[in-house]
């Protein structure tokens, strides 16, 4: 018995030891600790945004001025819960200088708590969940993304502008749909839009007909908010059910992540984004052209992200002389003015970017595009209008927009619903 | 004096070696139970000091200790009773959500003032406590009364369908559980005056709640109560036929596992600081039965053992190999087919089956 005992503490033991790894720390080591999905839904979504981020340091040869970058990736599984104590183990384990990655909004509302209270810098590439830098701010935290209704903002004055009168939405029912569709509610409807009926399907819903027998018949457009599956599914059922009108929608409806699996349904998409790969900018036909031979994929906007919050990190670190203090970082990331691939981007005084919005329409661009080595015939997100420096407030200054309660499916209310 | 988690856990050892040395030989409950208490209270005092050389190990120990309870409160279901349950993280769930309700809703007075005296008077954790033990008797009696009068697959199949209703009103309701964001909690109450945000006070608070959890179970299905189970699961004609109302038994079993699994989702809102759908989902539920499966069934310390292999996988193993759930699969794989050929079940079947046959070949 007394053996039995032994073994089972030795075999506990044991089962830690073999994890034992030299924790101490190097001086000259710039540790950035990574969540992403490598596993799970979302392992897809994952990889670019590893991608994007990995591409960025390895362009540098993992150097950033005199330190040497460890990058340390950990799967998230895209579950909010699992996030939380990946990240405890980046800290506690890793000891790392700050930590990124995240893709769902409420990853974002998981991790930033969570930097607060450990005092470390969390930088959110994708969640968007727009109160993180509104009305629910946390210290450690700072976004070089998106808000989900930043880009639906200008959006729904161009949508307004065209002339569509009424519009329908229908977007997955989740706050990122919420936002999404809220953002662009408020500003198409105080330009003189109506929103004449709203659809809330739950993410992953593969079969629209119960929704497309709801909509109206005499509408000029339909507003999407789709993700993953569904934004193949829409587009498809959406023509299939005899409808002729345009297709708006926000930036996961048609990006170019989900575009090469998509046929000419999506043909005259319009949807809004901080990114567009069809951007025709120097420095973008460089990046699409460098991700498409290291990866074999068209860049999206996660990997323009992440890659762009791989850039922010070192031109901080650069700033303050590659000498790591928290504060002192944190304050270099709002000094900056940087040149990214979307464009210009700097930091507003909430911690959220202020960048370029792109109005994208989808088209089929026959050969290969401009010698950028994606494969001929694709699906492009050509860029038709650019709004420049579009914070997340806009077109309201900050006081007059935190007055209003956050975006939700019951805000703003639906006046002309029918 | 920080290495007083060693002179615990030497003492703990030694008290079971004596317990074991001097207890009755006949009493074999007792003498399993002795050795089994003093044994995971050894390791877990160990561990914060293993903790100084493999930095996290006390966070994976802790995480162990959470689904240890929650395992072990769905092996009085599936193991004693046989009765598997698919919608166990219901309990796990609505109790968590509870507590990180009670201590984060400011708007909702009542509750929230009730918190508030209770830990001004230093009792927060306790009310938490109590709450989620209500909380899930409340969730267990009610989903009980439903699905106890079927059995296997139907059984299975209305556990998980009830459970997905929670899921669905936490994912959905999002006026009280904040949707699909979750909920944050920005700290934990103090116990008497211990700090408990202090990740090392925690632990060993976790860790006492997990042994008396452990007590308790373990009292409860050695109780004639608990044989009547076993009986139920053998054949509950004949237990029918002896005249025991087997329809009531499997409900208060169905409630004890409840409970437990309540308790465990109080210990995971103070340990994660963080309740969310996912905690509720199927996939929880699914990981329970499968810490139950792989480390045996109706041995309350298999479902431990079941948990610490999933939990060092997901957190240890996935630091060095990618794909991880490849491991699992082949260790699931591997322990269902050792366990098929020694007509057992789980891990600890195994173990004991090598050690009963080169017991007996030594006799």
């Amino acid at each position: 018995m007394l053996k039995r005992l032994v073994v089972l503490v030795a075999v506990i033991a044991l089962s830690f030891t073999f994890a034992v790894k030299d924790a101490t720390s190097a001086e000259k080591e710039f540790r950035i600790g990574w969540l992403a999905a490598v596993t799970g839904w979302a392992a897809q979504i994952g990889k670019d945004m590893t991608n994007g981020f990995k591409m960025y340091l390895d362009q540098q040869n993992y150097k950033f001025g005199p330190l040497k970058v460890k990058f340390i990736v950990e799967d998230n599984l895209a579950k909010p819960p699992v996030n939380v104590r990946k990240a405890m183990k980046l800290i506690k384990r890793d000891k790392v200088h700050l930590f990124s990655g995240g893709l769902l909004a409420s990853t974002g509302y998981a991790l930033a708590p969570l930097a607060e209270r450990t005092n470390v810098l969390y930088i959110s590439p994708i969640p968007a969940a727009d109160d993180l830098t509104q009305r629910k701010r946390y210290k450690n935290f700072m976004r070089l993304g998106f808000t989900s209704s930043q880009n639906s903002h200008p959006q729904g004055q161009w949508a307004c502008e065209q002339g569509f009168k009424k519009v329908v939405t229908i977007a997955a029912d989740y706050a990122f749909g919420y936002e999404t569709v809220g953002g662009f509610q408020k500003t198409f409807e105080a330009c003189g839009g109506k929103i004449i009926k709203k659809l809330w399907p739950k993410i992953g819903t593969k079969d629209f007909a119960p929704y497309l027998a709801k909509f109206p018949k005499d509408l000029d457009a339909v507003f999407t908010l789709m993700v993953g599956g569904m934004s193949l599914s829409f587009p498809k059922q959406f023509r299939g059910a005899g409808f002729k009108a345009p297709m708006l929608g926000g930036i996961t409806s048609a990006d170019e992540f989900i575009l090469p699996n998509m046929g000419d349904e999506a043909i005259g998409y319009i949807t809004a984004g901080q990114y567009s790969a069809a951007l025709d900018t120097k420095k973008n036909r460089a990046f699409v052209k460098e991700y498409q031979k290291r990866y074999g994929k068209m860049a999206s906007y996660y990997s323009e992200s992440c890659y762009t919050a791989a850039l922010f990190i070192h031109k901080a670190l650069a700033k303050i002389n590659y000498k790591y203090d928290r504060d002192k970082f944190k304050d270099a990331m709002r000094s900056l003015r940087v040149d990214a691939i979307r464009g210009p981007v700097y930091l507003d005084k909430f911690d959220n970017p202020v960048h370029n919005v792109y109005i994208r329409k989808v088209v089929r661009i026959s050969g290969d595009h401009k010698g950028l080595g994606v494969k001929p015939n694709s699906l492009w997100n050509k860029v038709i209008k650019t709004y420049p420096a579009i914070g997340q407030f806009y077109p309201d200054s900050a006081e007059k927009f935190l007055k209003q309660p956050v975006y939700s499916k019951n805000f703003p209310p639906c006046k002309h619903c029918r | 004096m920080k290495s007083i988690e060693l002179l615990i856990s030497a003492i703990a050892l030694g008290l079971g070696i004596i317990c074991y040395l001097k207890l009755d030989k006949k009493n074999i409950i007792l003498k399993k139970f002795v050795m089994l208490f003093f044994g995971l209270l050894t390791i877990g005092c160990l561990t914060p000091f293993i903790d100084k050389y493999v930095p996290l190990s006390q966070l994976i120990m802790n995480e162990i200790l959470v689904f240890g309870v929650l395992a072990m409160s769905l092996d009085i279901l599936m193991g004693y009773t046989g009765l598997a349950s698919l919608g166990h993280a219901a309990y796990f769930g609505v109790s968590s959500y509870a507590c990180a309700i009670v201590m984060t809703k400011t708007s909702w007075v009542t509750s929230f003032a009730a918190y508030t005296w209770a830990q001004s008077n230093g009792l927060g954790i306790i009310f938490l406590l109590v709450l989620a033990i209500v909380v899930a008797i409340f969730f267990a009696a009610f989903f009980g009364l439903l699905a106890i009068r079927a059995t296997d697959v139907y059984f299975l199949m209305i556990t998980l369908s009830l459970a997905m209703v929670v899921w669905g009103l936490a994912y959905r309701w999002s006026a009280v559980t904040e949707g699909d964001n979750g909920i944050n909690v920005p700290g934990r109450p103090s116990l008497f005056g211990i700090n408990l945000d202090n990740d090392y006070n925690f632990y060993f608070f976790t860790l006492g709640i997990f042994l008396l959890c452990f007590s308790v179970m373990y009292l409860f299905v050695n109780s004639p109560f608990g044989k009547t189970l076993v009986g139920i699961r053998e054949s509950e004609e004949r237990m029918k036929m002896l005249g025991y109302n087997t329809w009531l038994h499997k409900y208060i079993a169905f409630i004890v596992a409840g409970i437990f699994s309540g308790i465990a989702g109080f210990l995971w809102t103070l340990f994660n600081l963080f309740v969310s759908p996912p905690d509720l989902e199927l996939i929880t539920s699914a990981e329970a039965l499968f810490m139950v499966a792989l480390g045996g069934p109706a041995t309350l310390l298999g479902p431990v053992i079941g948990a610490s292999i999933i939990k060092i996988l997901q957190q240890f193993v996935s630091i060095y190999v990618e794909r991880w759930p490849l491991i699992l699969g082949a260790i699931y794989i591997i322990t269902i087919m050792v366990s098929r050929l020694y007509k057992v079940e789980g891990i600890l079947g195994i173990v004991s089956k090598i050690r009963g046959s080169s017991a007996s070949s030594k006799e």
